[in-house]
Parts: C-alpha cells; structure tokens; sequence
C-alpha cells in the first residue's frame, strides 16, 4: 500500500501491524498529553515538587535525555571532524536518536516552566551570571543543528528526493555537514558541561559541591565527558533494541564494535576522573565544608552507599573493563550487557545529582527530604518515550536510516524499483562527472 | 538581547554569552542561506539543461 515510499532495495511489515504499532505508542502518547495538558491549566500544583524539590523528576528525565542523546554530537565529531569512515553507516541514527532526545528535553523544559509562553524571557531578558542560561542558548542552538541534521535524511525519502529541490538541498546539505557538526560539538561541550556545572557550584549543599578551574566546578568537565562516553551506548542500545524488532541486521558488526571500542575508551577514561573526583569530594571538599562522606548515605530509605557503588563500580567499573576487553566486547551479549550498564550508569549518575542533592539535609535541625513523582510526572516522563518510539517507527519504515540495510538484508528487488537505482546511479556519475562529490 | 536593549550592559558577561549565542546562530544561518542559494542555482542548471534540446 505504501511500499512506493519505502528506501529502495529493503522490505517492511504490513501496513497494518505498523499502524498497530503506532496506536500503542500513541496511547500512551495520549496519556502523557492528559499529564501535560494538566499540567499546562492547572499549574504545578499537578507535581509533588515543593520547596525541598524545586527539581525534579522532570529535571532528571531531562539531564538522562540530553546525556543519551550525546551519542548524536560526539559520533558527528567523530565521523565529520575526525573522519572515521565506517560510523557513517550509524551517524543518521544516532542523529535521529539525538533528534528525539534534545525535543524530548525542550518538551519536558516548556512543561517545567510553567508558562510556556514566556520561554524566550531567557533569550531577551537573559541572566548572564547563571549556567543555566548557557544551557537554554546552547541547548535550543543544538536543537537547530540536529534539525538541520535530520532534514536531509528527510530530503532521500523515495519520492522527496524525486523533487530536484529536494535531491539538491539534501546534497547540499551533506556537503557541508562536517561545519554543522563541528558547531553541534562545540554547543554540546558546553550544554552539557553547564548542566553539570548547575550542580558543581552549590556551594550551599555539600552533595554537590566540587572544587573548580576557574569559573568551571569539576562537574562541569565530568558531564560533557560522561555524555560523550556514555551516549554512543544509548545508541548501540536502541540500534540492537531495532534490529530485535525488526528481524534484521541493520549495521554490520564492525562499525558496532569500533563504536563500542570508543565508548568503552571514554568510560574507561571517565570513571578514572570520576573516582579521582569522588575521592578528593570524600577526603577534602566535604569534610571542610563539616561533613562526613556517610552523612550522605546513612538515616534515609533510598540513599544507601549502595547506589555511590552501582553508578561506579556496577554500571561505570564494569561496563568499561568488558567494552575495552578485545574478546568480551566482540561477543554480542557481554557487550549487551555492558551498554545498557552503561545507560543506567549515566542515568543513576544524572539522578543523584539531581535528586540526591535535594535529599540530603544541609542543616543540622533538618531531615532528609523524601520525593515521590506525581502520575501527571510520571506520565510527562513517559510521553517523550512514546513521541520517540512513534518517530523512530516513521523514520525506519521511509527513510533510509541504516546505509548498510540493503546489503545485509539482499530482496529481489522490483522492476520499477532496479529503474529507479539505475537513474540515480546516473545522477550520482553525472554529479561526479561535473567534479561535484557524491551525497554522503 | 541585543546592545540596543534597555537592559544590555556592555560587561564581560553579556559578551561572552550573547557574543557566543550570535556567533553559533550565525554559522547556522550563513549554513543554511549557502546550502539554499546553492540548491535554487543547481536546481535552475539542472531544468536549463533539461529543456535544451
């Protein structure tokens, strides 16, 4: 029915076991909106945030987002700045994974604020001594530039790309992708070390607090790092979690190796710095601000030392030794088992300076200070998921996503199909010929 | 926020964050403005040299 749309040379399910793919997630898609919706005409009075927890689960949900999504900008750095070739076969995923990630987080930004109406107060009337204005300058930037990214995988649908307009711009687009690329990277180093740096200048609540260089609290430079280590899981993750749904082998198992071998090097590298940063938290920050490292951990239902020894040891330790390991990372369950560690690692580490940091009482007549979400939370939290599992569902069935999907999943193809890979192999000489390079 | 702002001061702060903001802003918007000049000229030669006999 809607096979004219579909990439060339590959085959998709049914129509309808795609549309019934779309309803689930799009109730649940629903559901959040209710939340929103609530949200957005009642006021905050819809969240169990208060005075203790002025940041929250959106807050959280926000930071995990934007860390998973930093598959998008270090993977482009990687492929468009450093030229390593064989990631251009995941690149367009992870851009569309970084795509649902940072309109996840604007979305969850323009419910948090409360009156969505007001978000360019922070463009115009612009707090220049707070992180967080960096962040909405760097993140709603970066937004652009994923957009721009995603535009030209939009451009080579089947029939879009028929249009000369189209086949062009998205040509064009390719052509000058490395300085799109280079200015997301740069946004991204400080968006994401900001998001960091937030937590890291509290001089007030001793959780967070860490020493600086500079104007930059160590938490500034272990943010950006860990998003660049741990992103690139995230996109392994949804890349093994499609190819399960789909039947297929969507990218060869080189490029999953090589990527995991980076990510595997990067966690290896931050969770030497982060140790090094929680030793000297332990040892020198917290103690001369008069506390000890248990009073954080100790008197309270959830925070036990237990989670300082998941978010190191289990899903930072772990995940690296198997991802810089030659043999555990060339077989597919181990290296499963340490990407998604990876994921929940960074996840954990975003929660605990979020969550954590509110939890711990500052003075001494306080207690610790329990949060539970609200269902309208809950389901503004979720909502993202949905949005995501709808435009990757949408994206996979007429983009061409996955490079390598026509070679390792070889179909006879159609004889109006072998016309149209004739004519743009033409196009693609002709283009050559003229002395212009061929589409990326 | 621009200079002209009622609000703006010309301090360190305000350059570096606004100066920053303008800066990536524009290197998107100079992208762009070349990739859809670029593509009205390629689309124009390419209906030129279709129309030739």
């Amino acid at each position: 029915m809607d096979s004219a749309l579909w990439p060339i040379g590959v085959k998709r399910c049914h129509i309808s076991k795609f549309l019934m793919g779309l309803s689930i997630a799009g109730v649940v898609l629903l559901w959040g909106v209710v939340g929103l919706i609530l949200c957005w005409v009642k006021g905050l009075n819809q969240t169990h945030m208060n005075d203790y927890y002025g940041f929250a689960l959106w807050i959280w949900a926000d930071l995990a987002v934007i860390a998973l999504g930093g598959g998008a900008f270090f993977t482009g750095l990687l492929r468009y700045i450093f030229g390593i070739r064989e990631l251009k076969n995941i690149i367009n995923y992870a851009v569309l994974i970084g795509f649902i990630c940072y309109s996840s987080a604007l979305l969850i930004l323009a419910i948090d604020v409360g009156q969505p109406l007001r978000s360019w107060f922070i463009f115009w009337h612009a707090n220049v001594h707070s992180m967080l204005t960096e962040v909405a300058f760097c993140l709603s930037c970066y937004f652009g530039v994923l957009t721009i990214e995603y535009i030209p995988l939009i451009l080579e649908n089947r029939q879009l790309n028929k249009v000369p307009f189209a086949h062009h711009l998205a040509h064009n687009m390719h052509h000058i992708m490395a300085v799109f690329a280079a200015t997301g990277a740069f946004l991204s180093f400080f968006h994401q070390g900001s998001l960091g740096g937030v937590a890291g200048v509290l001089f007030g609540r001793p959780f967070a607090y860490r020493e600086h260089i500079l104007i930059w609290p160590y938490t500034f430079f272990l943010f950006t790092w860990s998003a660049a280590a741990y992103g690139p899981c995230f996109t392994l993750l949804i890349t093994w979690l499609t190819e399960k749904i789909s039947g297929k082998q969507l990218v060869k198992e080189n490029v999953k190796q090589l990527l995991a071998k980076i990510s595997g090097w990067m966690i290896f590298t931050y969770i030497i710095a982060k140790i090094a940063d929680t030793v000297y938290w332990a040892l020198v920050t917290a103690p001369s601000k008069g506390f000890t490292l248990m009073d954080f951990y100790s008197n309270n239902p959830i925070y036990g030392i237990w989670i300082l020894i998941v978010e190191i040891g289990v899903c930072g330790v772990v995940p690296a030794w198997i991802l810089v390991t030659p043999r555990l990372r060339a077989n597919p369950k181990t290296r499963l088992i340490a990407i998604i560690l990876g994921v929940i690692g960074v996840c954990l580490n975003r929660w605990v300076m979020v969550l954590q940091v509110m939890a711990v009482p500052v003075l001494s007549f306080d207690t610790w200070a329990m949060y539970y979400p609200s269902w309208q939370e809950v389901a503004t939290t979720i909502l993202p998921v949905a949005y995501g599992v709808i435009l990757i569902l949408i994206s996979y069935r007429y983009l061409p996503i996955f490079p390598q999907e026509v070679e390792l999943n070889p179909i006879e193809p159609s004889p109006s199909e072998t016309v149209e890979a004739m004519n743009d192999a033409a196009a693609e000489d002709a283009m050559v010929s003229n002395g212009e390079p061929a589409t990326a | 926020m621009f200079p002209f702002s009622f609000e703006w001061i010309w301090d360190m702060g305000h350059m570096v964050f606004h100066g920053g903001l303008w800066y990536a802003l524009s290197i998107l918007g100079i992208g762009m403005t070349y990739c859809i000049i670029k593509t009205i000229i390629d689309t124009a030669r390419d209906s030129e040299s279709d129309s030739r006999p």
